[in-house]
């Protein structure tokens, strides 16, 4: 606003709307990536918090009466916590092409498709986490129960963790190649 | 932003705790001690009564109930959660206080109380020396003052048990009803049908009426009192030909074959009921299962001991051992 506002008292009225849309266009562009790149870290953020705080609970419980199943018990936990990674990931990548760590500030279409494409982690992070969190709080009642079973109790949240990567393929292979 | 409590923590710790609940296989090895004393060293080497355990078998048994309400104290601070499964004992210290008051006896609070229940029963013994209702629950105090009148009235004290045990089971139903957890409402409701079939029988045979019958009785989900009723008067064979057309129809064929063995499937229906909890977690069912599957553990091995000691035969106790829930 400050720069159409020097160059409206400068150059006078029409000048400084022609000029309006392209100065407009410019920093939308950052504005959209950013948003991207904050949605990616805050939504699977979230859903890793979330979904390593339910595995955690578990393992407390569990080693209130069982402390030698430490071990197992905190991969089990820390199962949902790539997510958040993953969001990171992108994250890191998108910044580094946008201006901020590196590369140039996109225009508004650019910046749109750098929206567009830090959403699927963003998203399949936020839910696959919680549910591998879940996932992760089930195998862990397993363990408790059988602690011979841990390839298997750890095989069950892992799979989610499939549809996560999938997202995270989507996500850092178009930010890679806008 | 406030969170619903999701019982994830209490839930792993109990799924630690039921790899410590006896087995059907560890029932066979119980039931196969040649011995009173031998199963009592069965039951040390797995753990009960911790590492002083008592040498007498009731104090044992009452160690490992303590153990367990213990267990959920810590699990559940002060929690409402669990008091259905203590209105029972409230409505026994309630029976044990009003008779004590009637006959003015002496005897030892110790003896004639149960701890455990939602209210101490020193403030229920209070309650109705003081003659204050308030300091009551409505329904208990309104059952204790009938019972009261009817026993200073006819001295009945059959009769003033009629009435707090139906007391005790509505408010039994209307608590799992009303419970945060549906296994409660399960638990409610197997007791009163439970109850109100040994009632409805136990009432026929001392030659009651069958309006007085029907009286005694609780309404519960699947049952028809009147039909109920008409099927007591006419014998066991009749209400088991009944309940067979009932959602309890599985309790039919023990009821036929006798009364412990009715009580023994009612336990294992309750048992089969609750057995889902085994595999949910995030719930507080799981919780409630356990003390449900612990009470009817420690129920079947004080039968059993009890059994050893009278020197039965195992083929006499395996009838009134109980499914496993685990």
């Amino acid at each position: 606003m400050g720069n159409l506002l020097s160059l409206a008292l400068t150059t006078g009225a029409p000048a400084a709307a022609e000029a309006a849309p392209a100065l407009l266009n410019d920093q939308l562009g950052i504005v959209y990536a950013l948003l991207g790149v904050a949605l990616a870290t805050l939504l699977a953020g979230i859903g890793s918090a979330i979904g390593v705080g339910m595995g955690g609970r578990a393992a407390a419980g569990v080693l209130t009466e069982k402390p030698e199943l430490f071990a197992k018990v905190l991969i089990l936990q820390l199962l949902p916590g790539t997510q958040g990674i993953y969001g990171l990931l992108v994250a890191f990548v998108a910044l580094g092409k946008i201006g901020v760590l590196g590369g140039e500030a996109p225009d508004a279409r650019t910046g749109l498709l750098y929206l567009a494409a830090c959403l699927p982690i963003a998203f399949v992070g936020l839910l696959s986490a919680i549910h591998q969190g879940k996932t992760s709080v089930a195998s862990i009642g397993l363990l408790a129960k059988n602690p011979k079973t841990f390839g298997k109790a750890m095989l069950l949240p892992a799979m989610v963790e499939t549809y996560a990567i999938l997202a995270l393929l989507v996500s850092i292979l178009t930010v890679s190649n806008l | 932003m406030i969170m619903k409590k999701d019982y994830i923590f209490e839930d792993a710790r109990i799924r630690v705790m039921e790899t410590g609940l006896l087995t059907k296989a560890d029932f066979e090895q119980l039931l196969a001690e040649p011995s009173y004393a031998a199963a009592l060293n069965f039951l040390k080497d797995k753990g009960w009564g911790g590492p002083d355990a008592p040498k007498n078998a009731e104090a044992l048994l009452q160690a490992e109930e303590k153990a367990t309400w213990d267990l959920m104290e810590e699990l559940l601070p002060q929690s409402p959660l669990l008091n259905t499964l203590r209105l029972s004992r409230d409505y026994q210290n309630l029976k044990a206080a009003v008779k004590q008051i009637y006959t003015d006896s002496a005897l030892d609070a110790e003896r004639l109380f149960v701890e455990g229940g939602t209210i101490p029963s020193a403030k229920i013994r209070r309650a109705l020396e003081e003659q204050d209702p308030e300091q009551l629950p409505e329904e208990m105090a309104e059952a204790a003052a009938q019972a009261t009148e009817v026993l200073a009235r006819t001295g009945d004290g059959q009769l003033c048990d009629i009435i707090l045990d139906r007391a005790a089971l509505k408010a039994l139903l209307k608590a799992g009803k009303e419970a945060e957890d549906p296994v409660l409402n399960e638990y409610a409701q197997v007791t009163a049908v439970s109850a109100d079939i040994r009632c409805a029988l136990r009432a026929a045979r001392s030659g009651r009426d069958g309006e007085t019958i029907k009286e005694m009785l609780v309404e519960v989900p699947g049952l028809d009192l009147a039909d109920l009723t008409e099927a007591a008067l006419n014998g066991r064979q009749a209400v088991s030909d009944y309940l067979a057309l009932t959602p309890y129809a599985s309790l039919a064929p023990a009821l036929s074959q006798s009364m412990s063995a009715f009580e023994c499937a009612c336990d294992n229906l309750l048992i089969e009921r609750i057995r889902p909890q085994l595999y949910e977690s995030e719930k507080p069912g799981p919780l409630v299962a356990y003390v449900i599957a612990r009470e009817n553990e420690i129920k079947c091995v004080r039968l059993l001991l009890s059994g050893k000691l009278n020197g039965l035969p195992e083929n006499v106790l395996r009838e009134s051992l109980r499914n496993s829930y685990v």
